[in-house]
């Protein structure tokens, strides 16, 4: 079966043509790495001084990064045919531990996100980050695109199941985050706009009985989001005074460890989703800039080698995974800073947490190995 | 097959497709990045100000820090208000948690009666700011602090700790004259300055404490310190210490104030001495007095209602608030009225048949001694009280003279510059009467006013002051406490603004003097047992206030002996010694003492005249 490539996609031939380096020998990429390297870093200093200058947890999140870059690293080997072939056992793995974390789950804060497993706690749907939208693109790749109504349908029962499971548990954030990895994966498949506009048009009919799906507490985040105001000392403490430790951050911010609002410990979840907020207040809009670049160059960097990518899955793979990092990042900074309402979404490889950094670094691992394996024989 | 597929994929079309799209989302990230940048730069730059205001407000507090409140001193700078370190227990009501548990814990641990909790619950909501502690209890003492230490975690949001509390080491005897100190109520916090009275816990009551308050309280200080969002202090950011109050010394001498408290046996009677030169007031004594120390700080609320109720109104100060009759202790001043205003001269002799009459008046208005004293002139009729010489001389200056005359000693009005709550008394006349009584002044209530009865009323220490004027030949010097205050002098330069009682003729003055000294030291004085064997001169006069109208076959110094105690008369005495160089002018009034001013009241003065003249203050008057 000859197949057809085409390598007139902008930057492709460059890479090409390039001496291949010891990084790219070993499925890395160079800008990509470094740019990760840099934000972990400074995460870690962001951290040290949003735990209150707890050296130990500080220790602790460097390990997981470390593991984490191990995984980048191991998964950046396998090559895309390969992840493409593995992508049913994955989704039906991910989704069986779903539903079984449904049922013998762990309870934190009121909700059954965790499996206990040899002393490791993990989320399944974490695992669902990276499962969905490899299912996707393995399934969408073979068919004819853009997808017909058939495969459409097929591809949002694929999707549907995992985000209702996952908002079942509940964890909003994880579920948005889910589905809209899914989605994008069924918009660069070239899904119609006839399609998206009727499908926008029906999300927003339904939106009130949405509402009634919704739990009480998430229900609570949204109208307090409305009006944080309406009960300062309740639920609408966490944004007053993150707006707050942001706003008085100013230009140049209060300095490192000197934030007031985090340090005293006014701002909640300093260390885990409200982490921006330790950076805003003490590095001030210059260090929000600065970390916002970041976060732009490596979401540029992710699409460039989306779009560079060979072949229909390895496109479709790359961009949902960039996409999806970057929902992560505007989702957070969005609600942290009251413009959206609270899901509890972390900040990508700055907030304190093992399974996200880790499935977030699998996921560069994947574009990593997109990108290096692009010749015939690797292919 | 092969040909079907080709015609299904499309490649080329799906990488247009993907190529596009993947440029339309990079926008779309632009674009959105963008937003959360103008919603950072909005929070950091365009509303940095208000920001920053929200975070320091959360990030300190103010703690008021509470002054050293000013001691207070007599005049031989003897401590009369002390303030002594006392433990005391603090409740914070948003630490607590439950705080009836917490109360009902504490009362069970402490021992205390059953209404403990209700009262420690009530205190507990005293607090003005959150987390400002509120004060329970206080004056805790070893095992108590013990008990609730060993405690400790059961009792979230309480704290023992050290603070000064108020202390009169002189106790009763100077309770009236110096007041006391009380718990702030939340009635108080409604008038008070809260500001200025953060930390404090104890405001001026009565007396001198709280009439100088303003200057005993001091400034309020205070600690900014940075909290965290549980309220726990981390650190003061900056402090102002606070200025404590300024330190009073008072004219009194503690020492003739204890002395005079224990002459008066405990009997309801009122006394006030004055130092004539500045108007220095050296004693103020009310009997029976009360420990002050038992407003301060106790939980014990009986404690004050059992004084309220006490029959013989310990809590009432009679000194100057006690208003009697002046009794025949006026006559030295209508005496002198009567002479300055040419109605009689010193010479003028009369005769007493034992009683006068008005013309066209049946009614016998008697002299004491129903026989009379025969030949009297003004000298001898001050020395022996005789009635009937001043029944005629009151008859002679009408009551618009007499009323205008003792209003230049002070009689009728309040004069004192800083008792607090003293009365003024009456002086009564043609217009007061029209007045209140709306009826018309008749001439037999004239002859009452010349011998100090009827409507006329005074307090010891209106009398004292008036004698005091008397003493210093007319020149008025207002009665005072304050002495001098410390850092600042608080002291009014001017003795007084009053104009001085017109002092025609000289001689008429030292007339009256010797006048009053016969009263003690004459063959014939009233109270010349108690002017016996001084080693100075007094010049004084005794009297006896009605408690009745007597009718009139009575008179004062002839009624039956068995009368119920609270109908006798009051004895009274007024004077200043030494005669011819006043030191101490002194009023007293013993209530319902059987035996009148010379038997009761004349004795203690002089006891109280021997204490203050001593024989050294006696060698240096002379040395000078």
């Amino acid at each position: 079966m000859p197949r057809d490539f085409q390598w007139k996609l902008p930057g492709a031939h460059l890479h090409l043509k390039k001496k291949e380096n010891l990084l790219t020998r070993i499925h890395l990429d160079g800008m990509l790495l470094l740019a990760l390297l840099v934000l972990m870093g400074a995460g870690l200093l962001v951290l040290y001084s949003a735990t209150g200058s707890n050296l130990q947890a500080t220790i602790s999140q460097a390990y997981r990064f470390a593991l984490a870059l191990v995984v980048m690293v191991a998964v950046a080997q396998v090559p895309p045919r390969y992840m493409r072939r593995w992508a049913p056992a994955v989704y039906l793995l991910s989704l069986l531990a779903l539903v079984v974390v449904l049922f013998i789950g762990t309870d934190a804060k009121g909700a059954q996100r965790w499996l206990v497993m040899g002393g490791f706690r993990f989320q399944p749907s974490e695992l669902m980050k990276l499962a969905l939208p490899l299912m996707l693109a393995a399934y969408l790749s073979q068919r004819q695109l853009p997808p017909g109504f058939k495969h459409l349908g097929l591809s949002l029962i694929l999707m549907i199941i995992p985000v209702l499971l996952i908002a079942r548990q509940p964890d909003l954030g994880t579920s948005v985050l889910v589905a809209s990895a899914g989605l994008i994966v069924l918009f660069m498949a070239g899904l119609s706009w006839k399609i998206i506009f009727s499908f926008l048009t029906l999300v927003l009919a339904a939106l009130p009985a949405l509402w009634w799906m919704l739990h009480d507490y998430q229900r609570n985040r949204v109208l307090t989001f409305l009006h944080p105001e309406s009960d300062p000392l309740g639920t609408g403490w966490n944004i007053i005074q993150s707006k707050t430790a942001i706003g008085s951050g100013g230009l140049e911010g209060k300095g490192w460890l000197q934030g007031t609002q985090s340090r005293l410990e006014f701002l909640p979840e300093r260390h885990t989703d409200f982490i921006i907020a330790v950076l805003a207040e003490e590095t001030g809009l210059i260090g929000v800039s600065l970390l916002l670049a970041l976060y732009l160059f490596i979401i540029w960097r992710g699409m460039q080698i989306a779009a560079s990518a060979v072949g229909t899955f390895s496109r479709l793979l790359a961009s949902a995974i960039i996409f999806t990092f970057f929902v992560y990042v505007f989702v957070n900074i969005g609600m942290v800073s009251g413009l959206l309402p609270v899901v509890g979404v972390p900040l990508p490889l700055v907030s304190f947490g093992g399974t996200s950094s880790l499935t977030l670094m699998a996921g560069f691992g994947v574009l990593m190995s997109i990108h290096t394996h692009k010749s015939l024989l690797n292919k | 097959m092969n040909e079907f597929r080709r015609q299904l994929k499309d490649p080329e079309k799906e990488n247009r497709i993907f190529q596009f799209r993947a440029r339309l989302l990079m926008i779309l990230v632009f674009a959105l990045i963008g937003v959360l940048f103008s919603r950072m730069a909005y929070l950091q730059v365009f509303q940095y100000d208000q920001h920053v205001s929200r975070s320091e407000r959360n990030r300190t507090a103010v703690e008021a820090i509470p002054p050293t409140r000013g001691l207070i001193f007599d005049r031989e700078g003897r401590l009369l208000a002390d303030n002594l370190p006392s433990h005391s227990l603090t409740l914070t009501r948003e630490l607590a948690g439950n705080v009836r548990e917490v109360v009902d814990l504490i009362c069970e641990l402490l021992e205390q009666d059953a209404e403990c909790a209700d009262t420690l619950t009530e205190r507990s909501r005293h607090r003005r700011r959150p987390f400002e502690p509120a004060l329970l209890l206080d004056q805790l003492n070893e095992e108590q602090i013990a008990r609730l230490a060993v405690n400790r975690h059961l009792l979230p949001g309480v704290e023992v700790s050290a603070q000064l509390l108020r202390h009169y080491p002189a106790g009763e005897a100077v309770s009236h004259a110096l007041g006391y100190v009380g718990r702030i109520s939340t009635d108080d916090l409604e008038t008070l300055d809260r500001r200025a009275y953060a930390g404090t816990h104890y405001i001026g009551r009565t007396g001198i404490e709280r009439h100088y308050e303003h200057l005993l309280h001091g400034q309020v200080g205070y600690r900014r310190v940075e909290t965290n969002a549980r309220g726990r202090v981390l650190r003061v950011v900056e402090s102002e210490p606070p200025v404590p109050g300024a330190d009073l010394t008072l004219h009194l001498d503690s020492a003739l104030q204890q002395v005079a408290y224990e002459e008066l046996q405990g009997r309801r009677a009122g006394l006030v001495a004055i130092e004539p030169e500045t108007g220095g007031i050296l004693a103020l004594v009310s009997s029976p007095g009360y420990d002050p120390n038992v407003f301060v700080g106790s939980l014990d609320g009986q404690a004050f209602s059992r004084l309220r109720d006490d029959p013989q109104l310990p809590l009432f100060d009679r000194a100057s608030r006690g208003q009697y009759a002046p009794g025949s202790t006026v006559k030295p001043f209508v005496g002198l009225a009567g002479l300055e205003l040419g109605i009689i001269d010193r010479d003028m002799e009369m005769h007493d048949p034992g009683y006068f009459q008005l013309p066209n008046d049946d009614r016998l208005y008697r002299n004491w001694r129903r026989w009379g004293h025969g030949t009297v002139n003004l000298h001898r009729s001050i020395a022996v009280s005789n009635n009937t010489f001043f029944y005629s001389l009151a008859y002679e200056l009408g009551i618009d003279r007499i009323s205008a005359y003792m209003r230049q000693f002070g009689f009728g009005e309040q004069t004192a510059l800083d008792v607090l709550g003293a009365r003024s008394g009456l002086m009564p006349s043609r217009e007061w009467k029209r007045e209140v009584h709306r009826q018309p002044w008749f001439p037999g209530e004239t002859l009452s006013a010349g011998i100090g009865q009827g409507y006329w009323l005074t307090t010891p220490l209106q009398l004292a002051t008036a004698t005091s004027v008397l003493a210093n030949q007319g020149h008025w010097v207002q009665p005072r406490m304050l002495r001098e205050s410390q850092p600042s002098s608080l002291v009014p330069d001017v003795l007084s603004d009053r104009e001085p009682v017109p002092k025609l003729d000289p001689e008429n003055w030292s007339y009256i003097y010797s006048s009053m000294e016969a009263v003690l030291h004459g063959h014939e004085g009233t109270a010349r047992a108690s002017g016996r064997g001084a080693a100075y001169r007094i010049a004084g006069k005794t009297g006896t206030a009605q408690v009745f109208s007597l009718s009139q076959e009575e008179d004062e110094n002839n009624l039956p002996v068995d009368r119920p105690e609270h109908l006798r008369n009051h004895a009274i005495f007024m004077g200043f010694a030494p005669a011819d160089n006043p030191q101490i002018a002194l009023a007293l009034i013993v209530e319902n003492a059987e035996g009148g001013g010379s038997q009761v009241a004349a004795p203690i003065a002089r006891r109280i005249f021997d204490a203050y003249l001593t024989p050294e203050r006696l060698a240096q008057l002379e040395s000078n």
